[in-house]
C-alpha cells in the first residue's frame, strides 16, 4: 500500500515550493490546541489583566496605588509574613522531602507503595485537609492529647491559629512539589557512580556529599522554587489554621475584595505574581537551576 | 606509597587473590542455576587474569564480589591471604574501571581522578602531583581542566584507568573497559593495557567477552560459562589444548570428530572416526569402546598432497569431500565432509603456486597428533 502512495507524495513533496507556500501539516498542533488556548484566553487572560489594569486605571490612570504601598504598614508586615511563611515552609519541605525522596528512589518493590503515600494528600481537597489539621492541632486535638498523654505538657497548648500551624500545614500539602523533583533527579543519576565513588575509597557518607547531593542539585532547585512560589500565594490553608493577625498577601487580597476595594486588591495582586516572577527569573539564571527549569519543562 | 598494606618486601607489588567455591544465587527461591557456581581461583600477584565467558556467564558478577558490590552467597574472597568478604568496598583499597568509566560527570577530569586521593586524606600539593603523574601514565596531560563530556570515549577511558591507579592499589579489576571503542581504538588501548600492567607490575583481573582481547592481553585466562569456570590456563594452553567442548569452541574455530576409542598408548588415544584410525592427546585415560570427542583447529589441517606437511609428527589422515569453497584473501577456506558426514573446516593459507580445490572433489586431509585433543 505504501509502495501505491509513494509516487504522489513524491509529486507533492516536489511541487510544493510553487503551489503550496504554506504547509498546513505544521498548523496542525496549532489548530489541535486552538480550543484551549480560545479557552485560556477569554476565560482567563483576559480577566487577569482587566484586573491587574484596576490597580493602575482605578478611578483614573495613576501609579498612586503602587506608590502608596512604600508607606503602608500593613502591606509590608503581610509581605514580611509572607515571605517568611515561604521560605520556612520551602525549608521544611527541603529537610523532610529529601530523605523521602531517597526513599523512594531506592526502594524497589516498595517504590509504588511509598508514591502512593506521598500522593494520597495530594488527591485530596487542600480544604479538607486543612479542616483536618485544624481537628489534629486544636485546644482537644489529636497534638495536644498525645503530648498530656506523654506528660510533656501540663495544660493544651495553643497550636491551632499559630504561625507554626500553618507552617506545619503548608509543609505537609507542598511536600510532594518538592519530592518528586528531587526523585526524579535522583532517579537519573548512573548508579554505576555511586559503585564506583564507594570502590574508589569513599564511605557512603563522602559518596552522598560529594556526588549523590550535588547530581541532585537540579531537582532541589526545582523543588524549591516550585515549593516557595507556591507557598506565595497560598491562601486557604493559612487562612484556616494560621493566626488571626498573622495575614498573608493572599488574604489581605480576599480581604480587600470583600471590601470592594478593587483597587487595593489588583495592586497587591500585581505585587505577588510580580514577585513570584522576579524569584523565577532570578533563579533561571543561577547556574544549576537553569538546567533543572529546561529539563523540567521537557 | 599511599596505599595500606604495603608492608614490606614479602608480598610484590601486585596483590594474589584467592577465590575459594565462590558461589551467587540472585534468585534463592527457585531451582535456577546459581549465577556464579563454585569458582575457585589463584591469582597471583601481579598476574593479568581474564576472565572470558559469553554474556551470562558469571565473570561480571565475580568480578563485582571481588570488588565488594556484590555478596558471595557462599565461599570466601581472599587478597594476600586475608578474607575480604565482609569488608565494604570502600575499605578494600581496589582499583576499578567500568563498562561505561563512570566518571563523575560533574567534576573535572583533575578532580575525577584525584577523587580517590581525596577520600584518602592525601594533602592537595601532594593530590596534585599524584593526579598530574597519572593522566601522564594515560597519555592525557593536560587535559585536567576539561569535564568528562568534553572527551572522546577513548579519552574518558584513559581516564577511568588513570582514577584507578592514581592511588597505586595493589589489583585494578576492570569490567570490559574497552566494550564501548571502535576497533582500531580498541586495538590500540589493549596494547596500552598491557604496557600500563608491565609499568605498574600491579595485578589485574580483566572482564571480556571478546575472546581476541583475552589472548592478546592475558598472562592466563579463565573461560567461564554457566556461572563455572571451563578452563583456566594461558592462551596457549586454552587454544592448543582445550579441556572441553565449551573451551574448545568459545575460543577460536574448532572442528569436532566424533571417534570410538581403540585404545591407549602413552599419552596418545588411539580412536576410530569413520574408518580412520586418529591419534589424539588426552592426559585421562578413557576405556576402550567409549564414544568421544576429538577436536582440531582448522588451519592446523592440510591436505596430503599438498607440499606443507612437516615430517616431525605421527599424522591424522581421513579421506573428505569439498563441499565449500571460499578464497578469503590470505587465506582459502574449505568446508568438507568426512564419510560418515561429519562437516569438517579447513583453512589454507592462500598462494598462488597451491592448486585450489574445486566444489564435489575427494581429498585426503591430515594433521599432526599434536593438534588433536580430546575433549
Amino acid at each position: 500500500m505504501s509502495e501505491v502512495a509513494q509516487p504522489a507524495s513524491l509529486a507533492l513533496a516536489v511541487s510544493r515550493p510553487q503551489t503550496a507556500p504554506f504547509d498546513w501539516r505544521r498548523a496542525v498542533p496549532l489548530l489541535l490546541a486552538a480550543p484551549l488556548l480560545l479557552y485560556m484566553l477569554v476565560f482567563y487572560a483576559l480577566p487577569v489583566v482587566a484586573m491587574l489594569l484596576r490597580s493602575v486605571n482605578d478611578p483614573s490612570w495613576t501609579l498612586s496605588h503602587y506608590a502608596t504601598l512604600f508607606d503602608d504598614v500593613v502591606f509590608q508586615k503581610t509581605f514580611w509574613i509572607t515571605f517568611n511563611t515561604s521560605v520556612t515552609v520551602t525549608l521544611g519541605c527541603l529537610i523532610l522531602g529529601y530523605p523521602v525522596a531517597m526513599g523512594l528512589v531506592r526502594a524497589k518493590a516498595m517504590a509504588p507503595f511509598i508514591l502512593v503515600i506521598i500522593l494520597l494528600p495530594f488527591w485530596t481537597s487542600v480544604l479538607v485537609r486543612s479542616y483536618a489539621w485544624m481537628v489534629l492541632l486544636g485546644r482537644h486535638g489529636l497534638v495536644n492529647e498525645a503530648l498530656l498523654a506523654l506528660g510533656m505538657i501540663d495544660r493544651p497548648i495553643r497550636i491551632l491559629n499559630t504561625p507554626l500551624a500553618t507552617q506545619i500545614a503548608m509543609i505537609h500539602i507542598l511536600l510532594p512539589y518538592m519530592i518528586l523533583p528531587i526523585a526524579n533527579a535522583l532517579r537519573q543519576i548512573d548508579p554505576s557512580l555511586i559503585r564506583a565513588a564507594s570502590g574508589l575509597g569513599s564511605t557512603p557518607f563522602m559518596t552522598f556529599r560529594q556526588i549523590i547531593l550535588p547530581l541532585s542539585m537540579s531537582g532541589v532547585a526545582a523543588g524549591t522554587l516550585l515549593t516557595f512560589v507556591l507557598a506565595l500565594g497560598f491562601y486557604i490553608t493559612p487562612a484556616m489554621v494560621g493566626g488571626p493577625r498573622d495575614i498573608t498577601l493572599s488574604m489581605l487580597i480576599a480581604q480587600q475584595v470583600d471590601q470592594l476595594n478593587w483597587a487595593y486588591a489588583a495592586t497587591l495582586s500585581a505585587v505577588l505574581l510580580a514577585t513570584a516572577l522576579a524569584i523565577l527569573a532570578v533563579a533561571r539564571k543561577l547556574p544549576g537551576v537553569g538546567n533543572a527549569f529546561r529539563t523540567s519543562m521537557r | 606509597m599511599i596505599s595500606a598494606g604495603t608492608n614490606g618486601a614479602d608480598i610484590g607489588r601486585g596483590a594474589s587473590v584467592t577465590l575459594s567455591d565462590l558461589e551467587k544465587t540472585y534468585d534463592r527461591a527457585s531451582a535456577a542455576p546459581k549465577d556464579v557456581d563454585r569458582v575457585s581461583l589463584d591469582i597471583r600477584s601481579g598476574e593479568f587474569l581474564t576472565m572470558l565467558g559469553p554474556s551470562g556467564s558469571g565473570k561480571t558478577t565475580t568480578l563485582m564480589m571481588i570488588a565488594g558490590f556484590e555478596t558471595p552467597t557462599a565461599g570466601d574472597i581472599a587478597i594476600d591471604g586475608k578474607s575480604v568478604v565482609a569488608m565494604p568496598p570502600y575499605r578494600r583499597n581496589i582499583g576499578m574501571v567500568f563498562q561505561n568509566y563512570a566518571l563523575f560527570p560533574h567534576l573535572t577530569v583533575e578532580e575525577n581522578v584525584g577523587f580517590p586521593l581525596k577520600q584518602r586524606g592525601v594533602p592537595k600539593p601532594e593530590r596534585a602531583r599524584l593526579v598530574a603523574e597519572a593522566l601522564e601514565l594515560v597519555h592525557l596531560p593536560g587535559y585536567g581542566a576539561r569535564y568528562p563530556r568534553q572527551l572522546s570515549g577513548g579519552q574518558q577511558q584513559r581516564v577511568a584507568v588513570a582514577r584507578a591507579v592514581v592511588f597505586k592499589p595493589r589489583l585494578l579489576l576492570m569490567d570490559e573497559p574497552l566494550g564501548a571503542l571502535d576497533k582500531q581504538l580498541r586495538e590500540n588501548l589493549q596494547l596500552e593495557m598491557r604496557r600500563l600492567h608491565a609499568d605498574l607490575g600491579i595485578t589485574f583481573i580483566y572482564v571480556t567477552h571478546d575472546q581476541e582481547e583475552a589472548l592478546t592481553m592475558s598472562d592466563r585466562i579463565a573461560v567461564m560459562n554457566d556461572g563455572k569456570v571451563a578452563q583456566v590456563g594461558t592462551p596457549e594452553d586454552l587454544y592448543d589444548r582445550p579441556e572441553n567442548r565449551f573451551v574448545a569452541g568459545f575460543i577460536g574455530e574448532s572442528n569436532f570428530l566424533p571417534a570410538v576409542v581403540r585404545g591407549v598408548e602413552n599419552d596418545v588415544v588411539i580412536a576410530e572416526c569413520d574408518g580412520a584410525v586418529i591419534r589424539a592427546l588426552c592426559p585421562g585415560r578413557p576405556a576402550s569402546g567409549e564414544k568421544v570427542t576429538l577436536t582440531t583447529r582448522p588451519e592446523r589441517l592440510r591436505f596430503a598432497d599438498s607440499a606443507w606437511i612437516g615430517e616431525q609428527m605421527p599424522q591424522n589422515c581421513l579421506s573428505v569431500t569439498v563441499t565449500e569453497a571460499v578464497f578469503a584473501g590470505e587465506r582459502c577456506r574449505y568446508m568438507l565432509q568426512a564419510g560418515d558426514g561429519t562437516s569438517i573446516v579447513l583453512k589454507e593459507p592462500s598462494s598462488a603456486a597451491i592448486r585450489r580445490r574445486a566444489v564435489g572433489e575427494r581429498a585426503e586431509i591430515a594433521w599432526s597428533v599434536a593438534d588433536t585433543i580430546l575433549v
